[in-house]
């Protein structure tokens, strides 16, 4: 039996990663990777907990399998949107770094 | 009740205002004519009917029109009431009001603004009429406002030039300093009777014997500080000389026989104030002399005619607030009515003279007109000689009338009528000094005057006109048009007969005008215990007779015949200095330099309400309140409170920079504050529990 901590210290790492991703990367579609990294970070927390939460009562708990069917499905829309916007602002401006995507300020 | 139709008499004259003044600039100049005078004609007859059936009617005959303001327990009408005062107002209103739209007719015959000028003097017509139909106090002063608005705009009718201009702004400032009085004293009248019509106040004075003084005098004195404004009193009178920048009719028209009246018709009106309060009363009548000493004095050395006319009406409107002062009420209405005669007479002539001359007003270039324009030679002559107080004429009658009820007076009176009769004198000079200027003698008027003055009061172009060149002979000089001479005439005749109306009973007569308005303005003298007595016994008071005393018609001849003298001496005096030897007045002018340079600089009054009032205001207005309230204040608060915000958005935008990963990098940074400030601070504070 894998104790719950581990999944947890996983989920951290995962969703570790996806920040630094996120916050280092300029490439468009990379950003966007570790955008669904961080979204599965979460889902693997909340699938540890409710396999943890249904050890602990003896009855099956279903609400975190749930919210991470939510999950997926605004991350499978998401990622439709965003690509289409992805590849739209491609078009436009013929780049894919986020540093040079910057004309919605004052 | 009769049903007399108050409300057409002033209304008339506003749809013709209303008329001429919207669709004027389009009309033919006849069709604006006939406008105008049917205007001013319909109100006449209208009075002519009234004064036809006025025995019949029960007085004082008040018509509602209908409510004006009704809040809670205060209201307001639109009434008018009909009493003695008011017909004789309105006939001198409508009659001379009438005359003189006449003799514009010829007088602004080549001006520009034709229609303006008619349509203003409709207005002026309408508002004065209300001025005196009007029952209640905040009706009158609608009126009185009115009649400052057209006169403003009358002042300024040649408003190109910056004298006209300014002269109307003045009259308009220094009258608000007046209506401001009278404001106050309605809201006495509101705060104390809650009602501010005539009917209602006076009554609740006369139900109250006991009120003497007190709030009364406030009121009293508030609303003198009106009348002083409107009738060109000390300390208010100085707009008056500067309103003359206004065409000739309506310096005849408003600025001598009606609308500076309108300070004299109030204090009549509301006398039953004045008559509890001794101390208000005494104020009038002292007002009153010092301003007809003062303003004869400055009269004697102007040499614009116009301006001698504006001072002269000064200082008889002076005589009526002597007259009024000594409770004489109906000595100071005869001599208002007498004074809309000759006063607009004098002026009309006047008129008549810078219409011959093209314009030119200084008497200094006048001279032997006589000959040339005769039928204003002799109508001016009549008036010169019933402002001057030759007997019988007009003039006489009443200013001796106001002389003698202030010598019978109590009190002071006696000061009062040696000064008032010194003030005869020096009216009877600067009158015959006039005359004397104007008409005999040679003319000093250079050759070509046509073209060497300027046209400063009108902009007369008699020579170019073909309607009017039979009036003429080669240049210059000129009888002026049969329409301006009627008026003349007409009101050089009740110059002259005017007086009859009121004939002393100290020389046979029977003073009928005096016994006309007593019901309507006798004053009302009587002791607390008098008074009492007489609620008592009777149930009202009645009326005590104010007669003089005994022997008072041997008195009245006598002092008629002092003043009689005077006024001789003064013409004397004048036919030395300004006929026989001509160059007597410089010589005398170099003589008494000082006192020369005082009266002919006016006491320097103007210049001393400048420098104590004007220029502090001034001052207080460029820098205290602009520079320092407005621009500091006012507009650096908000500047500063939108540079404020403008300086936090600008720190607070650089947030927005459009950096996504900047955006995430915030996100990140304050994620973990949170995250931080969870673990530590909010389990600590738990762990604490």
């Amino acid at each position: 039996m894998i104790p719950i901590a581990w999944y947890l210290v996983l989920s951290g790492i995962l969703f570790s990663i996806g920040v630094a991703a996120f916050l280092i990367k300029r490439n468009i579609i990379t950003v966007f990777m570790s955008i669904e990294l961080m979204l599965n970070a979460v889902n693997l927390t909340f699938i540890a907990f409710t396999r943890h939460w249904s050890q602990v009562t003896g009855h099956l708990q279903v609400s975190g399998q749930i919210f991470v069917f939510f999950v997926m499905v605004v991350a499978a829309a998401e990622a439709a949107v965003g690509l289409a916007i992805i590849i739209a602002v491609f078009r436009a401006r013929n780049t894919l770094n986020v540093d040079q995507v910057d004309l919605m300020k004052l | 009740m009769t049903d007399l139709h108050l409300w057409l008499i002033p209304l008339v004259p506003f749809a013709g205002f209303l008329v001429n003044g919207l669709m004027g600039r389009k009309f033919p100049k006849a069709l604006v004519t006939t406008v105008a005078i049917i205007a001013s004609a319909i109100p006449m007859i209208q009075v002519a009917t009234i004064v036809a059936k006025f025995s019949s009617l029960t007085l004082p005959h008040i018509e509602n029109i209908g409510t004006w303001i009704n809040t809670g327990t205060f209201h307001a009408d639109f009434s008018f009431q009909l009493d003695q005062l008011t017909l004789v107002m309105l006939c001198v209103v409508t009659g001379v009001g009438f005359l003189i739209h006449v003799y514009s007719i010829g007088y602004m015959a080549e001006e520009e603004g034709y229609w303006r000028f008619f349509a203003y003097m409709n207005l002026f017509l309408f508002f004065m009429l209300t001025l005196v139909l009007a029952e209640n106090f905040l009706l009158m002063f609608v009126g009185w406002e009115g009649v400052g608005l057209a006169s403003y705009l009358l002042i300024g009718f040649y408003f190109t030039r910056d004298s006209a201009a300014n002269a109307g702004k003045k009259a308009f400032i220094v009258n608000r300093i007046g209506d401001f009085g009278f404001l106050l004293a309605m809201f006495l009248l509101v705060q104390h009777f809650g009602s501010l019509s005539f009917k209602e106040v006076f009554t609740t004075i006369a139900a109250h014997p006991d009120w003497q003084g007190g709030f009364l005098t406030a009121i009293g004195l508030l609303l003198v500080l009106g009348a002083t404004g409107k009738s060109a009193q000390i300390p208010l009178y100085i707009w008056l000389p500067d309103a003359m920048e206004g065409p000739t009719p309506v310096s005849a028209l408003i600025h001598a026989a009606t609308m500076v009246t309108a300070g004299v018709y109030m204090v009549a009106r509301t006398h039953i104030i004045f008559d509890r309060s001794s101390v208000a009363l005494l104020t009038v009548a002292v007002i009153g002399t010092a301003t007809a000493f003062l303003a004869a004095t400055i009269g004697m050395a102007q040499s614009d005619i116009k301006r001698v006319l504006a001072y002269s009406t000064v200082s008889q409107l002076g005589y009526m607030f002597l007259g009024c002062g000594v409770a004489a009420y109906s000595a100071g209405i005869f001599h208002l009515v007498t004074h809309a005669f000759f006063k607009a007479l004098l002026f009309l002539g006047a008129g008549s003279v810078i219409h011959a001359l093209s314009g030119e007003q200084d008497m200094r270039v006048m001279g032997g007109l006589r000959k040339k324009i005769p039928v204003t030679f002799w109508t001016m002559t009549a008036a010169v000689l019933a402002i001057s107080g030759a007997p019988p004429l007009a003039g006489f009658v009443s200013k001796d009338e106001i002389l003698y009820q202030a010598f019978v007076a109590p009190g002071p009176g006696k000061i009062l009528w040696a000064i008032g009769l010194l003030t005869a004198g020096f009216t009877s000079f600067y009158m015959f000094r006039l005359w004397y200027m104007t008409f005999f003698g040679e003319s000093r008027a250079p050759r070509e005057f046509a073209a060497v003055h300027a046209r400063r009061d009108t902009k007369l172009v008699i020579e170019t006109e073909p309607a009017q060149k039979h009036h003429h002979e080669g240049h210059g000089v000129h009888e002026s048009p049969k329409v301006m001479l009627i008026p003349l005439v007409i009101l050089a005749i009740l110059s002259v007969i005017g007086g009859a109306m009121g004939w002393p009973e100290g020389l046979g007569g029977g003073n009928w005008f005096s016994h006309f308005l007593a019901p309507a303005v006798k004053a009302v003298h009587m002791s607390y215990e008098q008074a009492t007595v007489a609620l008592t016994t009777t149930g009202q008071i009645a009326n005590t007779p104010n007669e003089s005393p005994a022997g008072s018609k041997q008195l009245e001849f006598i002092l008629a015949i002092v003043s009689t003298l005077v006024a001789a001496t003064g013409w004397l005096v004048a036919h030395i200095m300004y006929y026989k030897r001509p160059e007597l007045p410089e010589r005398f002018a170099a003589k008494a330099r000082g006192v020369y340079a005082l009266v002919a600089n006016k006491y320097w009054v103007d210049e001393f309400y400048g420098a104590i009032v004007v220029t502090p205001v001034l001052f207080g207005a460029r820098y205290l309140l602009n520079v320092l309230i407005d621009r500091g204040v006012i507009d650096g608060g908000s500047l500063a409170a939108g540079y404020t915000a403008q300086g936090f958005g600008a720190l607070v935008a650089r947030i927005q920079s459009g950096n996504i990963r900047s955006y995430a990098g915030w996100l990140a940074l304050f994620a973990g504050v949170l995250l931080l400030a969870s673990y530590f601070g909010w389990t600590a504070h738990f762990w604490a529990r």
